[in-house]
């Protein structure tokens, strides 16, 4: 037989003891590491994950330099850029909450899964309190639900797909670029004036969730103003040569043909048309034309002289005349010898805002960051007066209706700007149902803790 | 009817290309019996040529503008090319303006000078060794190549013109009586196809019609029983490396203003390129250039509307369907021969 010294009153004691004892040190330090990454030091590390290797790579490079300069105003160094301009004063130039600001950079190669791993490691191997940078939907969708789950704060690059803050918005996911509704409402006006009412209009489209958004979209636009869409075929991502697909175009009875094609696509499929004589045509009494509803400088300049004429669309451009616009292009062009694109620009912008939010927030616990964020007003980036609707996590400001230059005096002004589309006319209901309608939730913010 | 024949016409110069690289793959396989994975990459330089040449014809001097300004509000520098300061704006523009076909004379020496690199340098230390170690070397050699051209030319695609002579196209509907503009096809496509065919031409006779070539095609027949004669066919066979590579390179110069050059262009016709290859059948140079061509015209009526809205997606596959099709049917190939890789 054996005598048991435990009673019923001494384990609770003695657990209720241990228990709290146990807890003592969480609650002691729940202020230190309350959400993912909260920095101890006297220093904060972002993470920088654009595309460094693969077929946006100079894009890449474009949003590394944009936000090195970025690190570098919010740390004080330099002319302070859009610092100087941008209307909230909550950053002096010290860095962020009494912190300097480090980068460490992830490279996403354009593909979803290696976005993800190099997101992954800047956020669990260095610890990074924000995602910044990309050039594509796809990969800026699959790093937004990363940082989601990891629970730290995802600040859009170049994402122009819908769905971005369409379906799959989320609640740490931030995007300052525009998106595919946004070109269709600024291009449509534009291509009504200049080419009627009544044409027939053929897609290219690329395959995959922002090639779709856009091609909907413009689809939608143009259709409301008269236009018929004749067909919208899908073409393979990286196809190459395009001409099968151009070809049938002119057998098609259409007049207009719209590229929903980006990066390297782009230039090809639009130097074939032209190479093919599609804008030399007369088709239904017509002159024959061709739209490329989303631009980008870098990819402007691979196209030559066939983008001459053609209309698009841009989330910003540094020719704009504005206060903010000039000192971003004096300061970037100063250290670069270049002006800066227009992912470069979303992403210094993106920065920019994180590190003010922070510094309004008082914190940098990313819910608290996210509710800085939320229908925040501001003016002074270059794109007018902004805002960051608290809905779906997307900024509302002018759009830009582009054109190609007839005669660029160097390689950086090949696009002119026909139009600023005031913000207005680009607004749209959270819940519409191109941006995945009553169903589209942002979701809980999500600290990590 | 148009739309067959305007899917023809498409496939043509796609199909040159193929033809073009498949031959040079076979070249090499038939006599060194190495897969060559860095064959796309060799396409690739060829298209770069094109880029250093124009380039190299555009070097410039700044003049300073003073009546126009520059980005950051300095006063303008105008870049003016040395060949229209030396030859006078006419002569040296229209130098500028011919620099794809011009760069063929650059594309020669330094397509043969590389592909001789290759081969003395790195392949033949691969020769004894197996198929997947020399798949290996040479995949890890075309990295490597494109990676040096991304630091030099960086990743976007670089627009390459060609002369204005050539631009615009030519509407085969009227000449064969169909409606206006249903049948079109650029003029710089009819001229690759027509290179194509020169290119081609011009190696078969090389094989044919020369004492070098004969040696060298006794050599791809029985390598040993040639050795044994006192030739030295490794010489030969290395010299053939630097055709090839010079074949693959031309077809990439050529290519430059139909798709801008860019750093991976190489591996998208590479795979493809072997499919062709093993189509055509192993080791057979005939079988290269003609299944080079049949691909080429199948992918293009593949990617017409009305065959993906039977099969959707079949523009895809379908190179990769006639290779199954075709392996199922003729184990070697549509003109392969008997005992190639089949030890």
């Amino acid at each position: 037989m054996t005598n048991s010294t435990f009673t019923r009153r001494g384990v609770l004691k003695t657990g209720a003891v241990t228990g709290a004892g146990l807890a003592l040190p969480t609650i002691f330090t729940s202020s230190a590491s309350a959400f993912t990454n909260e920095p101890t030091g006297s220093t904060v590390k972002f993470g920088f994950n654009v595309p460094q290797t693969g077929p946006y790579a100079e894009e890449g490079l474009d949003e590394l330099r944009a936000q090195e300069l970025a690190v570098e105003h919010i740390n004080g160094m330099g002319d302070g850029g859009m610092l100087n301009t941008f209307t909230s004063k909550a950053l002096d130039g010290t860095g962020i909450l009494g912190k300097k600001v480090e980068f460490v950079t992830g490279d996403t190669q354009t593909k979803s899964d290696a976005a993800r791993a190099s997101a992954k490691s800047m956020i669990e191997k260095d610890g990074v309190v924000m995602i910044n940078g990309g050039s594509s939907s796809g990969v800026a969708i699959a790093v937004q639900g990363l940082c989601q789950e990891a629970g730290i704060i995802f600040m859009a690059g170049l994402t122009h797909s819908n769905d971005t803050t369409g379906k799959d918005r989320k609640a740490n996911g931030f995007r300052h670029f525009f998106n595919a509704y946004m070109s269709g409402a600024a291009l449509a006006p534009v291509l009504e004036k200049e080419y009627g009412t009544e044409r027939r209009a053929y897609h290219l489209t690329a395959d995959y969730t922002w090639g779709y958004t856009q091609q909907e979209s413009i689809q939608s636009f143009t259709e409301a103003m008269g236009w018929e869409t004749v067909n919208n075929v899908l073409t393979p991502v990286g196809a190459g040569d395009f001409s099968s697909y151009i070809t049938p175009v002119l057998q098609s009875g259409a007049d207009v043909l719209i590229l929903n094609h980006y990066g390297g696509d782009m230039v090809n499929s639009l130097t074939q048309a032209v190479q093919f004589g599609l804008r030399d045509k007369m088709v239904n009494g017509k002159q024959f034309e061709i739209v490329v509803p989303l631009y980008s400088e870098l990819m402007a300049a691979g196209a030559g002289e066939n983008i001459k004429g053609v209309f698009g669309s841009m989330n910003w451009n540094w020719q704009l005349q504005d206060a903010g616009t000039k000192a971003f292009v004096q300061s970037f062009g100063q250290k670069y010898g270049r002006p800066p694109s227009n992912s470069a620009h979303t992403c210094y912008v993106q920065t920019l805002l994180y590190a003010d939010a922070v510094a309004r927030a008082g914190s940098f616990n990313p819910c608290a960051v996210a509710e800085a964020l939320e229908g925040f007003e501001f003016d002074g980036m270059g794109n007018g007066p902004t805002l960051y609707r608290a809905d779906d996590h997307q900024c509302f400001k002018d759009v830009l209706v582009m054109k190609g230059a007839e005669n660029p005096t160097t390689q950086y002004d090949t696009l002119e700007v026909v139009e600023v589309t005031p913000r207005a006319q680009v607004e749209y209901a959270p819940n519409h149902p191109m941006f995945g309608g009553d169903a589209a939730t942002l979701g809980t913010c999500n600290d990590g803790a | 009817m148009d739309a067959i024949l305007l899917q023809i016409l498409n496939g043509l110069d796609k199909g040159s290309a193929y033809a073009l690289i498949a031959l040079g793959l076979t070249l090499i396989f038939g006599t060194l019996g190495v897969v060559n994975f860095a064959h796309g990459a060799l396409f690739m330089i060829g298209a770069f040529c094109a880029v250093v040449m124009q380039r190299l014809l555009n070097l410039s001097y700044e003049v300073v503008d003073p009546t126009r300004t520059d980005f950051l509000g300095n006063p303008l520098k105008v870049q003016m090319p040395y060949v229209e300061s030396w030859f006078g704006t006419e002569f040296g523009g229209g130098l500028i303006e011919w620099s794809v076909p011009l760069s063929i004379l650059l594309a020669i020496p330094v397509m043969v000078g590389l592909g001789f690199a290759m081969e003395r340098g790195l392949i033949k230390h691969f020769y004894k060794r197996p198929h997947a170690d020399q798949i290996l070397v040479t995949f890890g050699l075309a990295i490597v190549l494109q990676e040096i051209i991304k630091y030099f030319f960086g990743a976007n695609p670089i627009p390459t013109t060609s002369p204005d002579l050539f631009s615009g196209s030519f509407d085969f509907g009227v000449l064969l009586g169909f409606d206006p503009n249903t049948i079109i096809y650029p003029y710089w496509r009819m001229v690759y196809f027509l290179f194509a065919l020169i290119i081609i031409g011009g190696v078969f006779s090389f094989l044919q019609f020369t004492t070098f070539g004969m040696v060298v095609r006794a050599g791809m027949a029985d390598r040993e029983t040639v050795g044994l004669l006192g030739i030295n066919i490794d010489r030969r066979f290395t010299i053939m490396f630097g055709l090839a590579a010079a074949v693959a390179g031309l077809a990439g110069v050529m290519y430059a203003p139909i798709l801008s050059p860019n750093y991976h262009m190489g591996m998208d016709f590479l795979v493809l390129s072997f499919v062709v290859v093993v189509v055509g059948g192993m080791g057979s140079l005939p079988g290269a250039v003609l299944a080079g061509f049949l691909l080429g015209i199948l992918q293009s009526f593949a990617s017409m509307n009305e065959v993906k809205s039977i099969i959707p997606g079949i523009d895809q596959v379908i190179i990769y369907l006639i290779a199954i099709i075709i392996l199922l049917t003729r184990p070697r190939g549509l003109m392969g021969r008997k005992g190639v890789m089949e030890d």
